[in-house]
């Protein structure tokens, strides 16, 4: 005690308060267990293993009678409709239909809304004044709208990528504002005293840092593309699979509506693939770590 | 020696607010660091050290006072002065040479011309081979010493640098320092230093000045006058530690007297 006082002047001694000098209890430690990997063999033979225990008890349930197939239908007959849907002209056709207009919904939605939370950069102001506005779009049920722009755009495809516009770019505006508000201020200044203007650094400091924010909202904004799309094509449509589903269902035509979902499931995962490729492209360059 | 570069602060004060809840950073520092100088700044915090480098480095309006450059007034402008700071502020996505070369390509240089000026500097100063790795697979040393490339690269009479090494260890602190001596003596910029450690503020400058804390005030000005090239044996000279002790004690003697106990 009396070291302390004569060496740490910052220590008042004239309170009593010491750290807590009581013997502490024996520690015991814990052992930190590791899962032992399986092999990649045994997972799949596993994930298939469970699908098709799914199939063969959903059918066997549909022929003993314990399930009823009037209402969830049964494998083989999805199987059967499927190749009837497949082997009928327009399957093709209302596949492209729904995703070509995802697509550009995605694009445009995407796009313009990334544009207009950069350009929220440039002044303060501006995005203070349109801050509540894009919250509020935010909030908003967008899909509520739809019959409302089908009945401005039409039946065809534009109705179909209004919606899927309308709920991509919300989310690409507020990425991409979170963005700009997390750019490094210092690094905006330094840019100025190096002799920057203020186009250049947006266009190779505000944008290449924004970047990562927008891609990251893409894998959210490719599945409402499609839902914008769906919802559009299921309350007035032509063509496309929310057509196809709606259709089969007006019509209690169980399996159909099966395919419908099983194609439109497996657009959704292939696209989602690509977009996740898509990203890692366009991040390659922003996060280039090996060089 | 050029004899350009010669930095005037002429009484700096600025208040941040107004009214009951102003706070004054700096009162009335004046500060004349000749063309060519190492000047450093020294003060404990709250020293109004950092509103000093934001109104010298133009990015901040004083509330009163001058900032002059060769005898030009370029207060409350930027792009006179290149600035770094304690961050390298490096672009993740730009090579080490694409970095570097930042500061020409803002002001129009083109690549063929600056990338041709900027290797063999890149070579002379210790990140040769380096030039197509990017930022991330660099020590924060060397990531330093890009960022202070740049700085100089950029064609200013006077650079300043705020806590340049505040981040890195002390054993590449050192190192760093005598890295920088080298730069400045072949580049033959101003520079001010703007630290809190004062071995790196004596090691380098030819003249410190000491603020004292709250509000920022000029204590004193202490002339350097350790023979250049320096080298790190000069910081345990006697010399050096009379220049220290003095500093230490302007920077101390206004904290209340320890009290006695017996």
């Amino acid at each position: 005690m009396v070291e302390i006082s004569q060496t740490a002047s910052a220590i008042d001694e004239r309170h009593t308060a010491r750290p807590n000098q009581q013997p502490r209890k024996p520690r015991r430690g814990v052992v930190v267990r590791v899962e032992r990997r399986w092999p990649r063999p045994v997972i799949l033979g596993c994930q298939f293993g469970i699908l098709a225990g799914i199939l063969l008890w959903w059918e066997s349930g549909a022929r003993a009678g314990w399930i009823d197939p009037f209402f969830w239908s049964q494998p083989s007959a999805i199987w059967s409709a499927g190749v009837t849907f497949v082997t009928r002209w327009s399957a093709l056709y209302d596949t492209w239909f729904t995703v070509s207009s995802t697509l550009i919904g995605f694009v445009v939605g995407t796009a313009g809304g990334a544009a207009i939370g950069l350009s929220f950069w440039w002044s303060r102001n501006i995005a203070e004044i349109f801050e509540p506005y894009v919250i509020v779009f935010n909030a908003v049920p967008k899909l509520a709208f739809a019959p409302l722009i089908i009945l401005i755009f039409g039946i065809g495809i534009a109705s179909k990528i209004a919606l899927s516009i309308a709920l991509t770019m919300v989310i690409a505006i507020l990425a991409a504002y979170s963005g700009v508000k997390a750019v490094d201020e210092d690094l905006v200044r330094m840019m100025y005293a190096l002799g920057g203007r203020k186009y250049q650094i947006f266009f190779k400091a505000v944008v290449p840092s924004v970047l990562p924010w927008v891609v990251s909202s893409m894998r959210i904004n490719i599945g409402l593309a499609l839902a914008g799309t769906i919802v559009g094509e299921f309350v007035s449509s032509k063509y496309g699979l929310g057509k196809l589903i709606m259709y089969a269902g007006s019509t209690y035509d169980m399996s159909l509506i099966w395919v419908g979902i099983i194609v439109l499931s497996t657009v959704a995962v292939l696209m989602y693939g690509a977009v996740s490729r898509l990203e890692r492209v366009l991040l390659r360059g922003v996060h280039a770590s090996t060089g | 020696m050029p004899s350009s570069g010669a930095l005037t602060l002429s009484s700096m004060t600025h208040v941040f607010g107004a009214g009951p809840e102003a706070v004054t950073a700096v009162v009335d520092i004046s500060i004349d660091v000749p063309g060519g100088q190492f000047a450093s700044i020294i003060g404990r915090s709250g020293c109004g050290k950092t509103t000093l480098f934001n109104i010298v480095a133009g990015l901040l309006t004083p509330s009163r006072g001058r900032v002059l450059l060769d005898g030009e007034d370029i207060t409350g402008r930027a792009g006179f002065v290149a600035y770094m700071l304690q961050k390298d502020l490096l672009l993740p996505w730009r090579t080490i040479i694409e970095n570097v070369v930042l500061g020409l390509e803002l002001s129009g240089v083109s690549k063929r011309t600056s990338w041709p000026k900027a290797l063999p500097l890149l070579q002379r100063y210790g990140l040769g081979g380096f030039e197509n790795s990017f930022p991330s697979a660099l020590s924060g040393g060397m990531r330093q010493r890009a960022a202070l490339l740049r700085t100089l690269l950029c064609e200013r009479d006077v650079i300043l640098l705020d806590e340049p090494f505040g981040a890195l260890d002390a054993q590449t602190r050192i190192s760093m320092q005598e890295w920088l001596l080298g730069l400045w003596k072949d580049f033959g910029r101003t520079v001010v230093l703007v630290t809190h450690d004062v071995d790196e503020a004596i090691f380098m400058s030819d003249r410190v000045y000491v603020l004292s804390p709250r509000p920022g005030r000029l204590k004193s000005v202490i002339e350097v006058d350790l023979p250049r090239p320096r080298s790190r044996s000069i910081m345990t000279s006697g010399k050096f530690s009379q220049l220290k002790e003095r500093c230490m004690q302007l920077l101390f003697e206004d904290d209340p007297a320890p009290p006695t106990l017996n």
